[in-house]
């Protein structure tokens, strides 16, 4: 049900524009507005899903575009796991708890559990599988595996994720610091000591991340 | 006996083998199979906590898009290995693990009732949320202390004699009431949930012929393989369970579940493969949890500290249903030398889910209320509490009047209390404040039987020169793979870079589950025998090849050569030693199991614990700011995995004293804490830097490998260390878990 285009079209700047329209209507609208308001702002032709109706959007996953067609009520991390097969982003809670599902969204970490994927529009998306440059690792995913930042491996992207993002906030100076602006990210293995040890040697390195 | 770090080279660790999968997200777990033409499978649960369904009201859900199918009670295929439902419809006996969609009762809140299949997710959800159910409700009883009363021997110990859980006493059962300095209270552990990261998930595969392939969460693919194969009366190798990823279960996937027969169900019920998740709120209704349990103990001293008396009592929490039995008080009769102990177990069935095993089940509850009341004992005597416990000292298992295999508990206490510095500790409470905070020191022993199931292991020698190493075992966490490829790197002197560890998948050879601590010390043997077997193979094609490596004479292996001795500095690859030959391939396979020694001596695993809590004393927080833990598990395979195993034990045992309560609503018999938001498990904020030693001497007696299980021996006890902390740092003793700051103020 969702129709995946990979977007290279010189074009698509333009066309983006008018999907973007439609779609701040859709989210403005989305708490209040009408019902046929709604489903103007959305893409008639494509039939309904559900009892809802398909929404069109264009985003930049892992610097890719994709212009896709989504069923406004699926998440952020259900289009990337069960859509774009990016399953590395985990779904822990999905009551936006635990931290196992954190993306960047154009540079800041968030739960792609508690946005729709119709909010993405525009955006740029990058996953734990974009994290990496081909086989040459994050200065981070090394140090976990130097430092054994993980057991299980469940909560691991959402904790390297949300690392990265630490360490770029201007968070990582202490272990304190640390573990105050990581304690969103849940890990019931017990790896804490051990990543942040990961965090703070990637930060005191001063590599780039 | 050195400090464990992750980057001790001294140790040449291994970092784990499956580090590169893990951190690129690229490991696939039990619901990130793409399977052509998944459908979604989501479960209705019942509202009430004991009943039976009157009716459904499935129109709505029925004609909602994209559902495929609504299963209930009234219209699932018949499970074949499951008897036909009784007519009239009749409660299930006690005995009898539930069964998903067969009858009209309700046992617990939380029950499956309905599953909606559906061909996505979204479709699903919605159809599930316009299912209506309506109830004949009866009156639940839920509330653990209101009916203590009806607490009983359980059903499974007076049918067998021979029950370790039957009560016990040695010496005189009165002689507590003689002892010189006593002391009595009860303890009470809440229950507390697994909640490991990655929720339950089960795709269900069904194939031409009649085949089942199952990707799912468990900690046992060989014991779900035998469980699907026998609900669905199949042949054995027509079902493959299919689970190298696990995202952790700490005993939450060691039985097979009714969320797994249930998609298993619906897979051929819509003939589709079904993806079936459970959703988070779900995990504290069909996993299975730490019951909750009250326990009684009784200690009674000589004035010169020595133990005279103990009674240990304890009433757990089951389901009316299904006992589960746990060794709640076993822990008492084994870990300290004193001539009259008596221990009583007792079960309390509710309107609830069965309870299950979860991280060192039984000992966690049990030595959580022991090592309180030594503690506790130690004090009245004015005496160090860890002096107390060497003057206990146990040198050989008073239970069963067996020598240890091995025991350096004492090696233990000794090199932890001098990396923790006990010796500053004062013994009386509120003596220490620092920035404002109440400083306490605390301590506990740890100990966990040993357990070594028959394991098969198989070792093959690829034609480049590469090991590939099977068994069906698994990996929920600890790094199974990594310390397996350690050991078969060990035996045939190889890099461990070209050594392939699998395991996960039920086509693999027979390996027990991973639970009780039995994973190292069962396959790891296992694969020490099987790779030895390869090894001598090998050395025999090499004999035949050249007169230095003919048997009797010195050959090792190293670096991927057989040479003539240590000094040989002109090797035979074993690739070669295979070209030669003309081989593809050589292959070992081996069994390794237990034999008389179990009978000559005790095997358990020791270890201790200690920590520093600050309390606030206005607010009653408690920090946990620094841990000591030491262990004495025999030969440590890999110190980087086992080292985060043990500080993972220590913050599942800082959860369980400080935080973790799965608390009920008893007016509807319903868990309020059903999120990550109410039931409260350790973040990074409330974790300090955790110190792991090991004492690092093989135990000769147990296996080839000289090692023993250290999962369980990590979190036993810390519940304890932490509450006489609290003590030692506030003068209050908290003997109710979880030490919330209600219980301090």
């Amino acid at each position: 049900m969702t129709d995946d285009l990979d977007d290279t079209s010189p074009d698509a700047a333009s066309e983006d524009r008018r999907f973007f329209l439609k779609q701040t209507m859709f989210i403005a609208g989305l708490s209040m507005a009408p019902a046929d308001i709604l489903h103007a702002a959305l893409a008639p032709d494509d039939g309904p899903v559900g009892n809802a109706v398909k929404a069109r959007i264009s985003l930049t996953i892992n610097g890719r575009r994709k212009r896709l067609t989504v069923d406004p009520r699926m998440t952020l991390l259900d289009l990337l796991r069960e859509n774009q097969g990016l399953t590395g982003t985990k779904k822990g809670c999905d009551f936006g708890q635990c931290g196992a599902c954190t993306v960047h969204i154009d540079g800041r970490r968030a739960l792609s559990c508690l946005t729709f994927a119709v909010m993405q529009h525009g955006r740029k998306v990058t996953t734990i599988e974009g994290l990496s440059h081909g086989e040459q690792l994050h200065p981070l995913q090394e140090a976990f595996i130097r430092h054994d930042g993980f057991q299980c491996g469940y909560c691991t992207p959402g904790q390297l994720m949300s690392g990265v993002a630490c360490i770029r906030e201007g968070h990582a100076d202490s272990a304190d610091e640390v573990r105050e602006y990581m304690s969103g990210n849940l890990c019931r293995c017990g790896a804490y000591p051990n990543i942040v040890d990961a965090i703070l040697e990637v930060k005191k390195e001063g590599r780039k991340v | 006996m050195k400090k464990q770090t992750p980057d001790n080279p001294a140790d040449n660790s291994l970092s784990r083998v499956d580090g590169h999968v893990k951190v690129t997200g690229a490991a696939t777990y039990s619901a990130e199979y793409a399977v052509p033409g998944l459908v979604h499978a989501v479960l209705v649960t019942s509202t009430i906590a004991r009943g039976s369904i009157k009716a459904f009201d499935l129109q709505e859900a029925e004609t909602a898009p994209g559902v495929l199918a609504i299963i209930t009670h009234l219209n699932a295929q018949p499970v074949p290995g499951w008897p036909a439902p009784k007519q009239p419809a009749e409660r299930a006996p006690a005995g009898t693990a539930f069964r998903v969609f067969y009858d009209p009762f309700i046992y617990f809140d939380g029950q499956p009732v309905a599953m909606i299949v559906a061909d996505t997710r979204e479709r699903a959800l919605h159809a599930a949320s316009l299912v209506r159910v309506t109830y004949q409700q009866e009156p639940h009883q839920t509330h653990f202390e209101k009916n203590i009363g009806k607490a009983a021997i359980p059903l499974n110990v007076q049918r067998s004699k021979n029950s370790p859980f039957q009560d016990y006493t040695r010496g005189n059962a009165g002689a507590w009431a003689q002892a010189e300095i006593r002391i009595e209270a009860e303890y009470t552990i809440p229950t507390q949930h697994h909640q490991p990261l990655e929720p339950h998930a089960i795709v269900a595969v069904w194939e031409a012929g009649d085949k089942l392939t199952v990707y799912d969460k468990n900690q046992g693919v060989k014991s779900a393989q035998g469980q699907l194969a026998q609900a669905f009366k199949l042949p054995r190798e027509h079902v493959q369970v299919v689970s190298p990823y696990i995202g952790g279960a700490f005993g939450s996937g060691i039985r097979v579940w009714p969320h797994t027969v249930a998609a298993v169900m619906a897979a051929k019920q819509v003939r589709r493969p079904v993806k079936l998740v459970l959703g988070r709120e779900q995990m504290f209704t069909s996993v299975g949890y730490r019951p909750y349990t009250v326990q009684k103990i009784s200690l009674g001293a000589g004035k010169n500290g020595q133990l005279q008396a103990i009674v240990h009592e304890g009433v757990g929490q089951t389901s009316m249903y299904e006992e589960h039995l746990e060794r709640t008080v076993q822990g008492t009769r084994t870990i300290y030398a004193c001539p009259n102990v008596t221990t009583r177990y007792r079960l309390l069935p509710l309107d609830v889910n069965t309870p299950t095993w979860m991280r060192g089940p039984g000992d966690a509850t049990g030595m959580f209320a022991l090592e309180s009341a030594m503690d506790e004992l130690a004090f009245a005597l004015q005496m160090d509490p860890l002096e107390f416990r060497l003057k206990n000292y146990a040198e050989s298992d008073p239970e069963r009047n067996l020598p240890w295999s091995a025991k350096a508990l004492r090696e233990c206490y000794a090199l932890g209390a001098e990396k923790f510095r006990w010796e500053n500790r004062q013994m009386q409470p509120r003596a220490v404040s620092r920035n404002g905070m109440l400083v306490g020191y605390g301590m506990a022993s740890s100990l966990y039987g040993f357990h070594r199931h028959p394991s098969k292991a198989r070792a093959v020698l690829r034609a480049d020169g590469s090991v590939t190493v099977q068994s069906a075992t698994m990996d929920i966490g600890p790094g199974t793979g990594t310390a397996m490829t350690r050991i078969a790197a060990g035996v045939l002197g190889m890099n461990a870079k070209k050594i392939r560890f699998e395991l996960g998948h039920s086509a693999l050879p027979d390996a027990p589950g991973q639970n009780g601590s039995s994973t190292i010390p069962s396959v790891g043997s296992a694969v020490y025998v099987a790779c030895e077997s390869l090894k001598g193979k090998l050395l025999a094609l090499a004999g035949e090849m050249d007169e230095r490596f003919k048997a009797g004479r010195q050959a090792v292996v190293r670096d991927g050569q057989v040479f003539g001795s240590d000094e040989d500095k002109d090797g035979l690859s074993f690739a070669d030693i295979l070209k030669h030959h003309h081989l593809n391939e050589l292959e070992a396979a081996e069994e390794s199991k237990s034999g008389a020694e179990r009978d000559q001596y005790s095997m358990y695993s020791f270890g201790c614990h200690f920590v520093e809590v600050q309390v606030h004393p206005l607010t009653g927080e408690v920090r946990v700011t620094r841990v000591v833990t030491c262990a004495d598990v025999g030969a440590i395979i890999n110190h980087k995995t086992a080292r985060s195993q043990s500080i993972g034990g220590v913050v599942g045992g800082i959860g369980m004293a400080l935080m973790e309560h799965s608390e009920m609503d008893h007016r509807f018999g319903r868990y309020v804490t059903s999120d990550f938001a109410g039931y409260h498990i350790p973040v990074h904020a409330d974790i300090p830097a955790i110190e792991v030693y090991y004492i690092d001497k093989p135990d000769v007696h147990v296996n080839p490998i000289g090692s023993k299980g250290l999962g369980e021996i990590a979190i036993v006890g810390v519940a304890g260390a932490v509450a006489n902390a609290v003590f030692n740092a506030t003068g209050r003793r908290i003997r109710t878990l979880p030490i919330t700051p209600d219980k301090l103020i």
